[in-house]
């Protein structure tokens, strides 16, 4: 936001300007959806009524088994995520602590870190079975990339000093990664957390819709092959919801005492 | 003294750390193959990677590889095109008119970060089960990066190069197409492959998710089939691919950047 003023240095825009059109652009929204609902161009309940939508959040909630869902979806990313997330770590502090692994192995993950992790989704299910294995599994891939990168990356920020410092304690390896390494770069290493849980929330749903039998992802598909469409756009809003908001609270821990 | 001498210089070489990460992916596969010849790791979830190179063949010249990789190709490049004729643009908007920046740029960026692709069942029902619904989605994936890479690129141009637009009295529209937009390109490509490896990704995951053309479908006829080394042999294809595709992304990113 600080960046550099745009041409003709106009004056910042007043805060009743930006609610003006924010609430311009979301209330377009709502008529155009409203519009396109009630004209009929598709067929009844793909575009539902926001009415409708809004009722289906109560069904949602009181919906037999919801909550059961929702546990096991939350068990399973949470679980993914601390596996993905302290191997990454572990693996990012061994990579970044010594230039020569890094230029090894750095460039292996940079270029394998983006690639499509859904489609390993079938090996895993060989390894681990069609339960919430497989799934945490593919959670846990996904999360190792971003947290190994950003890890081996907040190597290179810590201060020299900092090291010498460990160095001249003769602090052993676990001594420095702890002591040392992972309180210098707490703000890296939880963005690569952040980041890899985005990423794990993706993995495991993505999995469930593909072969489950519970979890949100499970939930999805059952809504869609039923055709009840205004508690599927329900749910999918639920959950882009949280997924915002375990993104927003991991953010403010990295931003904050760093 | 000759052996203490030779192997920090081997160490140093530039190509020796790259070669020697490559070497360890063929040793742990070298290991694995052992493991399951000596019955150790079992042979029913685990081919041997030696038949897994074989089978990279047969899946290459079996699978109408070329066509699915048109098919895959197609919904990355009319999403990837698509993303940068609406990106851009509306990045320029964001950058003319500051109230609207303000107001929308924190909506773009949580939507950069939304679990969009979870909600194919909802884009399969709106547009119907074809290669549409796979660009729509990718699509709303990959236009957010683009977006704000321009916008940033744009709001960074130096002063100096505006002060000199202005000196010339240029209109605004001189000042964008010549200044401006000229100086904001390294950051809009970064945008790009932000977005096009977005694209990618998506495309094939929804093609695997919805057993849909190109190759995300491969994998889940091969792995429906119970096709072991085809399988794997078919997931290492997409993936060696898709580095491929990152690889030269970034080649041309990097190609655009200015001269330090």
């Amino acid at each position: 936001m600080a960046a550099a003023r745009p041409i003709g240095d106009a004056p910042e825009p007043s805060r009743r300007a930006v609610l003006a059109v924010r609430a311009g652009v979301a209330a377009a929204c709502l008529v155009v959806w409203e519009a396109i609902s009630q004209s009929g161009l598709f067929f009844g309940d793909v575009v539902p009524s926001t009415m409708k939508i809004l009722a289906s959040f109560w069904k949602l909630a009181t919906f037999d088994g919801f909550w059961t869902h929702l546990a096991v979806t939350a068990g399973e990313v949470v679980a993914s995520v601390a596996i993905g997330s302290v191997a990454g770590v572990i693996c990012g502090i061994a990579i970044g602590a010594e230039p020569f692994l890094r230029r090894a192995y750095e460039p292996i993950l940079h270029y394998l870190s983006p690639t499509p992790r859904i489609i390993l989704f079938p090996v895993m299910i060989m390894w681990f079975g069609i339960g919430p294995e497989s799934k945490v599994a593919l959670g846990a891939l996904s999360a190792f990339f971003p947290a190994a990168l950003s890890t081996s990356a907040g190597m290179l920020l810590i201060d020299q000093a900092l090291i010498r410092v460990g160095r001249s304690f003769r602090a052993t390896r676990w001594q420095m990664a702890t002591k040392i390494y992972l309180p210098a770069m707490r703000a890296p290493v939880l963005n690569g957390v952040r980041l890899g849980f985005g990423l794990a929330i993706i993995g495991v749903l993505l999995a469930e819709t593909k072969l489950s039998n519970k979890g949100l992802g499970f939930l999805v598909m059952q809504f869609y092959s039923r055709f009840d469409m205004p508690t599927l756009y329900a749910l999918l809003i639920v959950l882009f919801a949280m997924a915002g908001i375990f993104n927003a609270l991991i953010g403010a821990m990295a931003r904050e005492r760093r | 003294m000759a052996d203490r001498g030779g192997l920090p210089r081997l160490l140093a070489q530039r190509w020796f750390a790259p070669t020697f990460g490559l070497a360890t992916i063929v040793a742990v596969f070298a290991v694995v193959e052992a493991l399951l010849r000596a019955d150790l790791l079992n042979r029913y979830i685990l081919p041997f990677p030696s038949d897994v190179v074989l089978a990279l063949g047969r899946v290459v010249t079996e699978e109408n590889i070329l066509s699915r990789m048109g098919d895959t190709a197609f919904e990355v490049l009319a999403s990837g095109v698509l993303v940068v004729l609406v990106g851009v643009p509306a990045g320029a908007l964001f950058h003319r008119f500051p109230v609207i920046r303000a107001a929308l740029e924190t909506w773009v960026a949580a939507l950069a970060a939304a679990p969009v692709v979870l909600a194919f069942p909802l884009f399969l029902v709106l547009f119907g089960r074809g290669q549409k619904t796979i660009i729509v989605i990718s699509f709303v994936y990959g236009v957010a990066p683009v977006l704000l890479k321009t916008l940033e690129g744009l709001s960074a141009t130096r002063p100096v190069l505006i002060n000199v637009g202005r000196s010339l009295n240029m209109t605004s529209s001189q000042m964008f197409w010549k200044i401006l937009f000229p100086s904001a390109i390294p950051s809009i490509f970064t945008g790009i492959r932000l977005s096009w490896t977005f694209c990618l990704v998506t495309v094939v995951a929804v093609e695997f998710l919805v057993n849909l053309g190109g190759l995300g479908q491969l994998i889940n006829d091969l792995a429906e089939r119970y096709d072991l080394p085809g399988t794997y042999a078919g997931i290492t294809f997409v993936i060696l691919l898709s580095v491929a595709f990152f690889i030269v992304l970034e080649r041309v990113e990097n190609w655009l950047q200015p001269a330090p």
